[in-house]
C-alpha cells in the first residue's frame, strides 16, 4: 500500500517524485507535470502532495499511504493542500490572485503548503503572469504543482521556473491492472476496455464498469459498417447527433435543475411563484450558461464518438497493411475485418481524413448535424 | 362648465350599434351590472382588427404590429368621429407606475372625451396588470381604454379578465402565408376603393411580402401615384426587379439545377439583409430531406419515422429523379465546407455560399 499505487505505468516519474519527497537535496518548489489526457496527471500530483506531507508508518516514508497526512491529502481534506480545477473554459484571474494569498501562508499541520493547479493550460496569459513572482520565489514551505497536457501549453516564463515531470501513455496492461484492482472487474474485460480507451485511465474505467458505455461505443463503431449509401449516411449522422444530445441532456439535466432551485432560493422566490421582471435576467443568465455547458457537453460526446471511429479506421488500416501491432478495438474485431476486406488502404486513409476534418469543423462551430453528414457521406463505400 | 352637446348622441349610438350585450349593461350602474347572469360567458367578443368598435375597455392583441397600430387608429378614429375634441392619452406598459391609469381616465377640467391607449402590455409592470384588472371591474363609461398586447403569456390574468368581461377583442393575427398577404393587399385596395388585377397583387406580394409594413406602404404609394385599375405592368414599373428571396427559395432553385436563378435569388436574399449562415442552413436542410427520402426509397424507414410531411416527400421524390447518390454526396460535402467557411474558416462568406449553390446546381444530373 502506497500513495503511488494509482499512478500506473509511470515508473520513471514516480521514482523522480518519490526521491524529491524523501531527499531534501532533490526537492524544488515548483513542478510542472505534463502528460496526455488520461495518463493520470492530477492523480500523480495528488500522490506527490501526499508523499510530501507523509510522516511515515513502520519506517516507510515518502508516501506510505496509511498515515493521517497521506490519507487526508489523498481525500483532498488536508488543510495545507489547495487544488484548483475548473469545469468552465478558463481559470479566472481572481481565483489565481486568491491563490497567491494562500501560497504566502505557513503550513498549519503538514510539512509543506502544496498548491495543485490541475488545469494550468486553462489560464489566459495575463492570469499566468500574475503567478510568475509567486512561483519563482515562494515562501520556504510552499510547493507549486502545475499540470498541463504538454510543456508547450504553458508560457515559457512559467516553464523555466518549474521542474518538468513528463508522464507517458501508460501501457494498456498497466491500466487494465489498475482497473481490475480498483473496480474488481474481469481481467479480460478490463484489458479490452483499456485498449479501447487507448490507455485513458478514466475512460477505461468507465468502459470496464458500465456495460451501457460499451454498448454505446460498439453502436458508434457499427455506424461505420451500416452506411451503404448517401441516404444511410444522412440517417446515421442524424442518429449520432440525437444520441449525443440525449447523453448531454442526461448528464446535465439534474445539475441544471439543482442550480436553478438554488438560484431561486437565493433570490427569495418560493416554489411556483413567478419571478419579478427585474430578477428574471439573472435566471436567464443561468439558463444561458447551462445551455452553453450542454453544448460543450454535446460536442465532447460527438468528439469522443469521432475519436472512436478514428481508432476503428486505424485498426482497419493495421489489418489492411498487415502491421504487427495490437488492435485498439479488439472487442469489435468483426467490424474491423469486414471493413478491411471491403476497402483499400487509400480509402481508409481518406476516411480518416474526413473524420479529422469533421472534428475540426465541429470545433469551428459548424452545425454538428451538417459536419457529421459530410463525414458520414465520406465513409460510405465508394467504387 | 362646458360640456359638448354631442355627448348624448354617441351614447345612444353605442346602444344602437350593439357593441356587446354586457357592455350595454356596462353603461348602467354597477349595482345592476353585478346581477347574476348579466355577465357574458368567458367566450369573449372577438372580432377582426379592421372592425374597430367603441367600448369602455377594448383589447387589441396579436403579433402583427402594423395591424395593432391600425386597430388602435380605428378605435381612436371612431372616438373622434363621435366627438372631434377627443383627447388621446398614451401609456407605456414597460414604464407604467401604479395609479397612472386612474389619473389618465379621470375626467379633465374641460370634460372632453378621452381614449387611453396602453401599449406594450406584453412586457409591462405588474402594477399595470393590477390597475387594468381593477379598472375592468368598474369601468368609466365616458372614456375608452385600449389595451394593446403583442402576444405571449405575460399578463395572462389581465387578458383573461378583460375577455371574460365581454369587452371587444380586436385580433391581429400574423399574416404569414402568401394567400393571407394577397388578401391583405386586396383588402387595402378595397379600402382605398381601387381595383387591381390578381397578377398585380401576386407580383406585389412576391416583391415585398417579407414585411407587411412595407407591403402596406407600397399599396398606399401605388394608390396615390396612379389612377385606374392597378396592373401587373404598373407594379413592375414601381417595384420590378425586387424579389422576396428566402433561403428556401434559393435552395429550391439550386436543387432544381437552375444555377442562374439560384445565384440571382441568393444575391437578392443577401441584398435584402439575409445572412449567409441561415442560407447555408436552408441549403443543408433541403439536401438532408432529399437524402432522407432517398433512404425511404431504399426501404427500411418510413417518412413518419423521419418526421417528414407528405408534401416534403412528394417534392423530394420529384427532385430525386434528376439526382444521383454521387451528386448528392458532392452537394452535401460542398455545403458542409461552405458552413465552415461562413463561420470563419474562409475569408468571404458570400463567396462561400455562392460556390456551394453553384456546386449543388452542377451536381444535379443533366
Amino acid at each position: 500500500m502506497s500513495v503511488w499505487d494509482d499512478v500506473v505505468g509511470q515508473e520513471h516519474a514516480v521514482e523522480l517524485l518519490q526521491r524529491a519527497a524523501t531527499d531534501p537535496t532533490a526537492m524544488t518548489h515548483a513542478w510542472l507535470v505534463t502528460g496526455p489526457p488520461g495518463s493520470g496527471r492530477s492523480v500523480a500530483a495528488r500522490a506527490f502532495a501526499a508523499a510530501l506531507q507523509c510522516t511515515g508508518t513502520d519506517g516507510v516514508t515518502g508516501g506510505c499511504g496509511r498515515c493521517h497526512q497521506c490519507t487526508t491529502t489523498l481525500a483532498g481534506t488536508h488543510p495545507d493542500l489547495t487544488v484548483v480545477a475548473t469545469d468552465k473554459v478558463v481559470i479566472t484571474i481572481d481565483e489565481v490572485r486568491d491563490l497567491i494569498g494562500t501560497a504566502a501562508r505557513t503550513p498549519s499541520l503538514g510539512r509543506y503548503r502544496v498548491i495543485v493547479v490541475e488545469d494550468a493550460d486553462r489560464m489566459a496569459e495575463r492570469t499566468t503572469n500574475v503567478l510568475l513572482k509567486a512561483i519563482e520565489e515562494p515562501p520556504p514551505h510552499t510547493v507549486w504543482v502545475l499540470c498541463a497536457p504538454s510543456v508547450q501549453d504553458v508560457l515559457p516564463t512559467i516553464r523555466s521556473r518549474c521542474r518538468a515531470v513528463v508522464l507517458r501513455v501508460p501501457p494498456a496492461e498497466a491500466v487494465a491492472d489498475l482497473v481490475v484492482r480498483r473496480d474488481g472487474v474481469d481481467p479480460q474485460v478490463a484489458l479490452t476496455a483499456a485498449r479501447a480507451a487507448q490507455s485513458h485511465v478514466g475512460l477505461a474505467r468507465r468502459l470496464a464498469r458500465d456495460p451501457e458505455a460499451r454498448r454505446r461505443r460498439t453502436a458508434v463503431l457499427d455506424v461505420a459498417r451500416r452506411i451503404r449509401g448517401v441516404g444511410d449516411a444522412v440517417l446515421a449522422a442524424n442518429e449520432l447527433v440525437e444520441v449525443s444530445k440525449a447523453e448531454a441532456k442526461a448528464a446535465t439535466e439534474e445539475r441544471d435543475a439543482a442550480e436553478k432551485a438554488e438560484l431561486l432560493r437565493a433570490l427569495g422566490a418560493g416554489d411556483g411563484e413567478t419571478l419579478p421582471p427585474r430578477l428574471r435576467s439573472q435566471l436567464k443568465q443561468l439558463e444561458d450558461d447551462q445551455k452553453r455547458r450542454a453544448t460543450r457537453r454535446q460536442r465532447d460526446v460527438l468528439d469522443r464518438a469521432m475519436l472512436d471511429l478514428l481508432s476503428l479506421y486505424r485498426d482497419v488500416l493495421v489489418v489492411q497493411l498487415g502491421a504487427d501491432v495490437d488492435l485498439v478495438n479488439a472487442g469489435d474485431a468483426a467490424i474491423v475485418r469486414a471493413l478491411a476486406a471491403d476497402s483499400t488502404p487509400e480509402q481508409t486513409v481518406r476516411r480518416m481524413d474526413a473524420i479529422g476534418l469533421a472534428r475540426e469543423r465541429l470545433a469551428g462551430n459548424v452545425a454538428p448535424l451538417l459536419a457529421l453528414e459530410a463525414m458520414a457521406v465520406a465513409l460510405r463505400p465508394q467504387g | 362648465m362646458h360640456r359638448s352637446p354631442s355627448r348624448a348622441v354617441p351614447a345612444g349610438r353605442r346602444q344602437r350599434t350593439g357593441v356587446g350585450a354586457s357592455w350595454q349593461h356596462g353603461a348602467v350602474p354597477p349595482a345592476t351590472r353585478s346581477r347574476p347572469g348579466a355577465r357574458k360567458p368567458a367566450s369573449g367578443n372577438v372580432r377582426s382588427w379592421d372592425e374597430p368598435t367603441l367600448a369602455p375597455v377594448v383589447l387589441v392583441r396579436g403579433p402583427e404590429d402594423l395591424l395593432r397600430e391600425r386597430a388602435v387608429d380605428g378605435v381612436v378614429g371612431l372616438a373622434r368621429e363621435r366627438d372631434p375634441e377627443t383627447e388621446k392619452v398614451e401609456l407605456e406598459g414597460a414604464t407604467y407606475g401604479s395609479g397612472q391609469l386612474q389619473v389618465a381616465v379621470s375626467p379633465s377640467l374641460f370634460g372632453e372625451a378621452k381614449v387611453v391607449v396602453v401599449s406594450g402590455a406584453e412586457a409591462a409592470t405588474d402594477e399595470l396588470y393590477a390597475d387594468v384588472i381593477a379598472h375592468v371591474a368598474s369601468p368609466d363609461p365616458e372614456t375608452t381604454v385600449v389595451v394593446v398586447h403583442g402576444g405571449g403569456q405575460r399578463g395572462k390574468k389581465m387578458l383573461d379578465t378583460i375577455v371574460a368581461s365581454g369587452a371587444p377583442v380586436l385580433q391581429c393575427d400574423a399574416v404569414a402565408r402568401e394567400a393571407e398577404k394577397a388578401e391583405f393587399v386586396t383588402r387595402e385596395l378595397r379600402a382605398a376603393r381601387r381595383r387591381a388585377e390578381p397578377e398585380a397583387v401576386r407580383a406585389l406580394v412576391d416583391a415585398l411580402g417579407n414585411d407587411l409594413r412595407e407591403l402596406a406602404s407600397a399599396v398606399s404609394q401605388l394608390v396615390s401615384d396612379t389612377t385606374g385599375t392597378i396592373t401587373e405592368g404598373l407594379v413592375d414599373r414601381y417595384y420590378g426587379g425586387r424579389v422576396e428571396a428566402t433561403g428556401f427559395k434559393v435552395a429550391d432553385a439550386a436543387v432544381a439545377g437552375d444555377a442562374g436563378a439560384a445565384v440571382a435569388l441568393l444575391r437578392h436574399a443577401l441584398a435584402t439583409g439575409g445572412d449567409p449562415v441561415p442560407l447555408v442552413a436552408a441549403l443543408a436542410m433541403r439536401l438532408r430531406t432529399l437524402a432522407k427520402v432517398a433512404a425511404i426509397r431504399g426501404g427500411g424507414v418510413t417518412a413518419r419515422e423521419l418526421g417528414l410531411q407528405d408534401w416534403q416527400v412528394r417534392n423530394a421524390q420529384r427532385d430525386l429523379q434528376r439526382w444521383t447518390p454521387e451528386g448528392l454526396a458532392t452537394a452535401i460535402t460542398a455545403v458542409a465546407q461552405a458552413d465552415a467557411e461562413v463561420k470563419g474558416a474562409g475569408r468571404d462568406p458570400v463567396f462561400a455560399v455562392e460556390r456551394a449553390v453553384l456546386t449543388i446546381a452542377r451536381s444535379r444530373r443533366g
